[in-house]
């Protein structure tokens, strides 16, 4: 049935391909068309962020000190050490190697579920502290009601990003099971990088958000 | 005809040149270069952001359909950034009561 028309019974070849090649660059396109719309949305929130911090400077300044720069550089090289093992990862399904590419999903999986438990540690805090904008909203310095929007920015951008990564981590742990049972082959392999291509996505809105948010003129 | 597949080597280069620029933006953020501080670490994770996406996400070697989608909507991003801009830039110009 698959060659129905087509002239071609290849597995893992949809019948509406040609080949095995036009076959990923649909797939990658695809994929591709859906992160620009993720980079616009993104992009919403960047642009209210940048409007506000020309707008409210010091009090921008003085929040962002408030986080704490060694988690946040500690959790930037976990996620970008992530989306080496998660490049590797696919690399392992472009040249057959299944069982190293579950592997290197799986680890892939933990240092993100790492990123997420140290991201929750810094939210209690930001609890803890009374920084989360709402009604027992407090903060030390000139400006504090404006001090919560960099706050609502921060569980804003920080939050979308996050469910990101819970997705994310889902999508790694079923390519990781299907890696392991063989099912990524050098001619299709085209969910295991559609997977590391949104990986990496969410590992570039990252790259943005850890100088915007945690790094606003330290000195 | 199979992907490209980039040497191992490509890879652990890549990491390496990221830790790096992350190390030199948290390094810069500690040095006073006035308002230039927020561009170079805009500039900084835009090298980073090329990296991960030519070598990481393979849109090097790859179709050049890719490039053109990615660019289309950076295009519209600026779009977006220039005329927020351009408004919030300009409202005092005109000293209209309540702006």
């Amino acid at each position: 049935m698959a060659s129905e028309g087509h002239g071609h019974d290849l597995p893992g070849l949809a019948h509406h391909f040609d080949s095995y090649a036009q076959q990923r660059d649909s797939a990658t396109l695809g994929m591709w068309t859906f992160l620009v719309t993720e980079i616009l949305f993104f992009g919403g929130l960047f642009a209210a962020y940048g409007v506000y911090r020309s707008l409210y400077p010091e009090v921008f300044r003085a929040s962002s000190h408030t986080l704490s720069i060694q988690l946040g550089t500690f959790n930037t090289v976990v996620l970008i050490a992530s989306s080496l093992t998660m490049a590797l990862a696919v690399r392992g399904g472009q040249t057959g190697k299944g069982k190293l590419a579950a592997a290197l999903l799986v680890l892939t999986l933990i240092l993100g579920s790492v990123f997420l438990v140290v991201k929750g540690f810094e939210y209690h805090e930001k609890f803890v502290e009374h920084h989360v904008p709402g009604a027992s909203f407090h903060f030390e310095g000139p400006d504090a009601p404006h001090a919560q929007l960099f706050f609502s920015l921060y569980f804003l951008m920080t939050g979308l990003h996050a469910l990101h990564m819970i997705i994310g981590i889902v999508l790694v742990g079923y390519v990781a099971i299907r890696a392991a049972s063989g099912a990524y082959t050098p001619e299709n392999y085209n969910f295991l990088e559609g997977t590391g291509l949104y990986w990496h996505f969410v590992d570039l809105i990252w790259i943005f958000l850890f100088p915007l948010l945690y790094l606003i003129g330290r000195h | 005809m199979p992907a490209h597949v980039q040497p191992v080597r490509v890879y652990f280069g890549v990491f390496a040149a990221l830790m790096a620029f992350t190390a030199l933006t948290v390094f810069a953020s500690f040095v006073n270069l006035g308002h230039a501080n927020t561009f170079v670490a805009l500039g900084i994770a835009a090298a980073k952001a090329t990296l991960v996406i030519l070598y990481f996400m393979h849109v090097k070697g790859n179709t050049k359909l890719v490039p053109v989608v990615i660019l289309s909507g950076l295009f519209f991003l600026l779009l977006l950034f220039l005329f927020l801009a351009a408004d919030y830039g300009t409202r005092g110009w005109l000293g209209v009561p309540g702006r």
